[in-house]
């Protein structure tokens, strides 16, 4: 292995701006990496070898010219296809959108051009990001690098995969139930979900647009941390973008380094675990427990009465909000088209299209999501769902009270094999158990590695009050360093 | 249906109309309403349209702030109470016009609610209660090429042109308008004619009907005397004003019949036919979507404050019908001559007449008088002849001189009606002053009085009123263009 993909992405970005190693040695070097081994993980839909190296020659010159470089300027990004890039092929994991080539750039993709992010390519996802395995993707499995025969998590498993197998030091993930979170607790990487409304998500394929999140996968925190600081900050194109100064996540993250975190409460969620928790998974979150007690942390049980609603209140606003957001998908102005031969009316055309280009899970939804709107049982389902919402709101709020963060599992197991769950919806439901609460009240939530369960990745969720990301990253920081070395060190080489 | 239509005076001797009106004014603002594409009308097709207009994956709508500006205004206009917050709803169906296959528009919770516009149709006042007033996005446009008609049947395909695509819409719905009986037609046009006034009062649309920056759906229903309501049935397509008083009378008429043959009204869409002057079936409401109304989540509520709220009503111009009162005090008229002022559209003619000097008696009694039978004779609106305001304040002036009597005043108005010049141009041209110098009148005084003896003989046993008859001998033998009084003077002089 190259010892130039094993760099993180800070070390990377220094090197880059120091002139030790040029951009494009940096971007080849991953490209290669990709080629050596994402036969294995499918972790890349598309790799774009071009306009990576362009992208990384760009970085080179600027620095040829003297200009000062960002700090993440010439470090190489794997993005989900779920973000919308200009003149690259965008799919969201579906087949209805096979072959389309988006006129502009999420604002995201924008901001990482400008700072000198090299996107290496396109990466997997469960079809619309509906799926916490990376199977539902109309495409391509993918395979977790610790062991290939099981999931790498999902939506998100693309990312998750690439940043776990040194495809690439950054990948960028969206979270709706914890789309980020599960994918890198169980491939051992860090990934974080931010506050909603923190990162624009314009230019995001939208699945449910009040959950929808974007954020940051890195191999440390202080790479989830750089990451993070480049995406977030208020967008004009995005209405729910909230005009505030953006957290300080990486000053965090380094503070929470040093260990010490005297004075901070830490609130171990009574709801997110017990029954239902593999034991590996309850004994790594136990030991990570009592590393923070040990670096100085007060470290409390809460309770948070409603959080065992966010299963049930999810499936309905989620795929109700997709229901709506996924109608576009027409066959009239983009995508696929399916059955027009001149004698079809063009509602035969739309439901021939619909019925090919989407699968299983996303009809699945679209279904549950339009007889919850449903004149008659929207109260019952839709109205239902938001009260219980506002109320799992209210536990964080009281919980916030008494505690700076809440702390619990990532997921209630380790990565799951591939194939097991995909006839079950309801244990594949399940794998987002502890990730949903935090989506469902829009507060920042982190997963940081911490420990082993019969060698496979467990992940710590940290859970921090709207708009305070920062202590997500520094109480995550000091977990990280507890360990001496970040996990994915462990991992067996591929 | 082969049964004969019964009169209408036949329906609402025997019916009760109930009517209600939904109004789409599209705003004439720079921009649409969740992007920065322009609005212009009668683009090329597919020219102002970006990401968001097209709904392509990942784009998000952002408001546009002056069309909230404007739907705010129009709902004070039209004494609305104005949320203190409210969201935006998606409208789901699939429909290839609609980029998203939902409309953003707005539910249960409308920015304007609970209004009133006072309107006036021959002669009798009638407040319609406005029920909301909200603001959504407009579709883009579907023209079927290949069919005879432009219709969808017989197409071979369609096209869709997205430049009106998210051009903000502002939806006015007044309350049900019971009680009016034969007046349903009248009221109903009544009504859209003074929304439009007051929509174009404030600058914010150029309301034209004929170009769909004006449209209008007529609900309306029948009941027997004492019964509840009928169903409704909402006519579409009713494009044009005179269209909205005939597209209820239509209406009324063909439900009267289906309900004189035992039949049911079915709710449902209809549509109205300008050239046939009928309404046709569309669609029914109990085929119809269910629309799955939920709040948008990719707009943030919409909160006015109270002050920015008060900031615009201290914007809005007088209403047209309290412009109407106002005037109607100044000039101290009654209800009935300020109706028929209005109903002449002559109000503001007249404000601009006396704004050029005139007195508003003499403004209304040359716009009402002469010059609304000159337009009544040639098939015109009142402001539609050629003549200005300041030109009848200069006849006005000449007759306050005393340079011309009412006569020969009108001879003036004829002659600027036939483009002759300015009132003061005709007098002189047409050599219509008025004569009032004695010496050349007196000629025409001592013939008058030779030949009318028993005439002079009465004036001068006293019957001074007799007078009358030589004045007008001599105005005949002038032409009308000696000075009354001076003659009266004259013969008075002579024969006493």
């Amino acid at each position: 292995m190259s010892e130039l993909i094993s760099l993180t992405a800070a070390e990377t970005a220094a090197k880059i701006s120091a002139g030790e190693v040029s951009a494009r040695e940096v971007a080849q070097a991953h490209l290669d990496r990709i080629g050596a081994v994402d036969d294995r993980i499918q972790a890349f839909l598309r790799v774009d070898t071009a306009g990576a190296l362009k992208a990384a020659d760009a970085v080179d010159q600027a620095k040829a010219k003297g200009e000062q470089l960002g700090p993440l300027a010439g470090v190489p990004l794997a993005l989900k296809d779920v973000v919308v890039t200009n003149g690259l092929e965008t799919t969201s994991g579906s087949k209805i959108l096979s072959g389309w080539i988006p006129p502009y750039d999420a604002t995201i993709t924008t901001r990482m051009r400008e700072a000198g992010i090299v996107i290496l390519g396109k990466t997997n996802m469960d079809e619309f990001a509906m799926g916490s395995s990376t199977e539902n993707s109309a495409f391509a499995t993918t395979h977790n690098p610790w062991d290939l025969d099981r999931t790498p998590g999902g939506s998100s498993g693309g990312s998750s995969a690439a940043v776990a197998s040194y495809e690439a030091p950054l990948a960028i993930g969206t979270d709706t139930g914890g789309s980020i979170r599960q994918p890198a607790a169980v491939t051992g990487i860090v990934g974080h979900k931010p506050t909603y409304g923190s990162v624009s998500r314009y230019g995001l394929i939208a699945f449910s647009s009040s959950l929808d999140q974007a954020g940051p996968f890195g191999r440390t925190v202080l790479d989830a941390a750089l990451l993070h600081e480049v995406i977030a900050g208020h967008d004009p194109c995005d209405s729910t973008s909230l005009d505030v100064p953006v957290a300080p996540v990486v000053a965090a993250a380094r503070e929470g380094a040093n260990g010490d975190l005297a004075g901070l409460t830490v609130g171990i969620v009574r709801e997110l675990g017990g029954e239902g928790y593999e034991s590996g998974v309850t004994a790594a979150f136990t030991d990570a427990a009592q590393r923070l007690e040990a670096m100085g942390a007060k470290v409390v049980e809460v309770s948070c009465p409603h959080f065992g609603y966010a299963l049930a209140a999810y499936y309905l606003i989620a795929p109700s909000e997709a229901s709506s957001n996924l109608a576009r998908f027409d066959s009239v102005r983009y995508g696929l088209r399916v059955g027009d031969d001149g004698a079809r009316s063009l509602e035969e055309v739309m439901s021939l299209t619909r019925e090919a280009g989407f699968g299983p899970e996303v009809k699945r939804r679209i279904m549950i999501g339009t007889y919850a709107l449903s004149s008659g049982y929207y109260d019952a389902y839709y109205g239902q769902a938001q009260k219980v919402r506002t109320l799992i709101s209210r536990d964080f709020a009281d919980a916030f009270q008494t505690c700076d963060v809440l702390i619990s599992p990532a997921t209630p197991t380790v990565a799951f094999r591939l194939g097991e769950r995909v006839d079950d919806p309801m244990a594949m439901y399940a794998a987002d158990l502890c990730t949903l609460p935090a989506s469902l009240a829009g507060v920042p939530a982190i997963s940081v590695p911490c420990g082993l369960s019969a060698g496979l990745p467990v992940g710590l969720q940290v859970m921090a009050p709207a708009l305070a990301d920062d202590r997500c990253y520094r109480v995550a920081a000091a977990v990280e360093a507890s360990y001496g070395a970040p996990l994915i060190a462990s991992a067996p080489a591929l | 249906m082969t049964t004969t239509l019964p009169p209408f005076d036949d329906v609402v001797a025997r019916f009760e109309p109930v009517i209600g009106l939904e109004t789409h004014v599209e705003l004439g603002t720079r921009t649409k309403m969740f992007c920065g594409c322009m609005t212009d009308f009668g683009s090329e097709p597919n020219t102002q349209i970006c990401p968001v207009c097209l709904g392509l994956p990942g784009s998000l709508p952002v408001a546009n702030k002056a069309a909230i500006e404007a739907t705010i205004r129009i709902g004070l206009a039209l004494n609305c109470s104005i949320a203190s917050w409210c969201r935006f709803a998606r409208k789901n169906y699939f429909y290839p016009d609609m980029p998203k296959d939902y409309q953003i528009s707005q539910y249960d919770e409308p920015l304007c609610f609970e209004g009133y516009l006072d309107i006036t149709s021959e002669g009798q006042s009638y407040r319609i209660g406005i029920e909301r007033v909200h603001l959504e996005e407009d579709t883009g446009k579907t023209l079927h090429v290949g069919g005879a008609t432009g219709r969808i049947h017989g197409a071979t395909h369609s096209l869709v042109d997205y430049n009106r695509a998210g051009i903000p819409l502002v939806e006015i719905v007044t309350k049900p308008v019971p009680g009016i009986g034969a007046k349903a037609p009248e009221v109903a046009k009544a009504y859209v004619t003074e929304l439009r006034n007051l929509v174009r009062g404030l600058g914010v649309s150029d309301v034209r009907m004929e170009q769909g920056s004006l449209r209008c759906d007529v609900n309306t229903a029948l009941n027997l005397p004492g019964a509840d309501w009928g169903t409704r049935t909402e006519t579409k397509n009713v494009n044009s004003l005179r269209s909205v008083e005939r597209a209820v009378r239509s209406e009324m008429i063909r439900q009267a019949s289906v309900l004189d043959g035992g039949g049911r009204i079915v709710q449902e869409t209809r549509h109205f036919h300008e050239d046939t002057g009928v309404t046709t079936s569309g669609r029914s409401k109990e085929e119809a979507t269910d629309y799955r109304y939920f709040p948008e989540p990719d707009l943030v509520p919409l909160a006015p404050d109270a002050s920015w709220v008060e900031e615009l009503r201290a914007t809005l111009p007088e209403t047209p019908s309290v412009r109407r009162g106002r005037l109607q005090e100044a000039w101290g008229v009654s209800d009935h001559d300020m109706d028929s002022i209005a109903n002449a559209g002559a109000v503001e003619l007249i404000v601009a007449t006396i704004e050029a000097g005139a007195s508003s008696e003499a403004a209304r009694k040359w716009w009402l008088g002469e010059l609304a039978r000159r337009a009544n004779e040639t098939g015109t609106e009142l402001d539609a002849l050629p003549i200005t305001p300041a030109q009848v304040a200069a006849v006005a002036a000449l007759v306050d001189a005393g340079r011309v009597n009412d006569k020969l005043a009108r001879q003036v108005l004829e002659g600027v009606l036939a483009g002759e010049g300015d009132p003061e141009a005709v007098v002189v041209s047409r050599g219509l002053e008025v004569v009032s110098d004695t010496g050349a009148l007196g000629a025409a005084v001592d013939e008058a009085i030779a030949a009318n003896p028993d005439v002079a003989q009465k004036i001068r046993e006293g019957k001074v009123a007799a007078a009358g008859a030589l004045v007008g001998a001599v105005m005949k033998t002038t032409r009308g263009q000696a000075d009354a009084k001076v003659v009266r003077d004259l013969i008075l002089e002579r024969l006493s």
